[in-house]
């Protein structure tokens, strides 16, 4: 079962309700995304440590139902 | 069963300065993301360890356990958790990764 974007989006702003997203589709196949998370929880933490924040939000679909989520996260500027 | 798996990803980064647990090979990567990883690596000429993961399912999944991190390709160096494709690129076009390399030294700082 593939996902869309507006599915991911939710997901992650669940996750960190403080958070911009953009999710952009990059092949249209419901596999492969874009997203581009903005969020103050994200200050002063590793990429590493954000992304996994993002992955957590995705509630274990990564891997399975999304084959590919690639992945800009930054704090504010 | 689990400890079994986590002494064979250990003993691989204990053996190996740089290693890459990847889809496919270095020669031939089976996934763009694990190619993107591997085209950085050898634009910078590091020689590093790959680890096909479609090749040992215990590995594929102890790897993702071992670090909490969901996905694969999955870059070490010495030991350290760097990152998947997307900071890997991110880390290369911000010179950060290369910066990283050579405080371990491993790249000559350019």
């Amino acid at each position: 079962m593939a996902m869309d974007a507006a599915t991911i989006e939710k997901m992650i702003l669940e996750g960190i309700p403080d958070a911009t997203v953009k999710v952009e589709d990059l092949r249209g196949d419901g596999e492969h995304y874009a997203a581009y998370v903005v969020s103050p929880s994200f200050t002063g933490k590793s990429r590493v440590q954000q992304h996994k924040m993002v992955y957590d939000a995705m509630k274990g679909k990564m891997g399975d139902e999304l084959h590919a989520l690639a992945l800009q996260t930054s704090a504010p500027e | 069963m689990e400890n079994v798996i986590f002494d064979r990803i250990r003993k691989e980064l204990n053996e190996n300065d740089i290693v890459l647990f990847m889809k496919g090979t270095a020669a031939y990567p089976q996934c763009g993301f694990s190619a993107l990883v591997v085209q950085v690596l050898t634009h910078l000429g590091l020689p590093f360890r790959d680890i096909n993961v479609l090749e040992d399912n215990d590995i594929r999944e102890g790897i993702k356990e071992f670090t909490d991190w969901p996905t694969i390709p999955q870059l070490y160096v010495k030991g350290e958790f760097i990152g998947g494709s997307d900071i890997v690129r991110e880390m290369y076009q911000t010179g950060e990764l290369q910066e990283l390399l050579a405080d371990k030294g491993l790249l000559n700082a350019a």
